[in-house]
């Protein structure tokens, strides 16, 4: 485990704001500003509402990342839940949820920079996503 | 937390304190169209200030508040969406189609006096 890790254990839809919220304020630690952070504090609270919907429980795992001279925030969603069975078909936007208006995972991957899932049917789903800190103000 | 709703003359103020969870955002929709009936309001503000985002079941429900209120004879206005709030939903291709938005709590109040003017005088 890493010593700058967060990890916010996920069981219920209460704890969606709590990892929001942690998200958020490392965001702001590495840097990333204005609208950026709304659009990591969503993508998380999207990711974790998947695990509230569809597993019986998970964590999400927020960290800094680095790449050549890029800085940035890797967010990881676990989950031992039944698993995705077709991942295309559910990271296809629109397609229908329980709760939500399909746009989920969709729609997290549209407001992070890098987005990966994997899904095995009764072992669970892991999504990692990040988002690099812009050199540039916007 | 509960968030507190404040009648003003025909109409009701729902003024968001802070950050809300799922079920905060559902005893909402419930507490409002409950109180439409109790208080007989032609008109509701939302005011959504503080909300640091809003995510697609955030989305969801607010248009499901406003179609249940408009089924039950008020007008629904949301104020309040901060610029990079509203620059993520536009990312996440959210849409308050069909649901009144206004810039503030003002801007609220005169939506809401123009919806609803036709009514009242049929009212009168």
């Amino acid at each position: 485990m890493s010593p700058n890790e967060t990890r916010v254990p996920i069981t219920s839809e209460a704890d969606i704001v709590t990892a929001r919220q942690k998200g958020r304020s490392l965001a702001v630690e590495l840097g990333f500003q204005g609208a950026d952070l709304t659009l990591i504090a969503t993508a998380i609270s999207e990711v974790s509402r998947n695990i509230v919907e569809y597993a019986e429980g998970g964590e999400i795992i927020l960290q800094p990342t680095n790449h050549g001279n890029r800085r940035g925030l890797s967010i990881v969603a676990r989950d031992d839940g039944p698993g995705i069975p077709d991942v295309a078909q559910a990271m296809q936007y629109g397609y229908s949820s329980r709760r939500g208006l399909g746009v989920g995972l969709p729609g997290a991957k549209l407001l992070m920079d890098d987005f990966d899932i994997v899904s095995k049917a009764g072992v669970g789903t892991t999504i990692t996503m990040k988002k690099w800190v812009r050199s540039n103000a916007r | 937390m509960r968030v507190p709703i404040l009648k003003q003359s025909h109409y009701l103020i729902a003024s968001i304190q802070s950050v809300l969870s799922d079920a905060d955002l559902l005893r909402l929709r419930d507490d409002l169209s409950e109180r439409v009936g109790q208080y007989r309001s032609r008109g509701v503000i939302i005011d959504v200030t503080v909300l640091d985002v809003i995510d697609s079941f955030a989305t969801r429900t607010l248009r499901a508040i406003a179609h249940m209120l408009r089924l039950r004879g008020a007008e629904t206005v949301i104020v309040g969406i901060q610029p990079e709030v509203a620059f993520g939903m536009v990312q996440l291709g959210l849409t308050l189609e069909g649901i009144g938005t206004a810039l503030d709590l003002e801007e609220g109040l005169a939506y809401l006096d123009q919806k609803t003017k036709r009514n009242l005088h049929v009212a009168k």
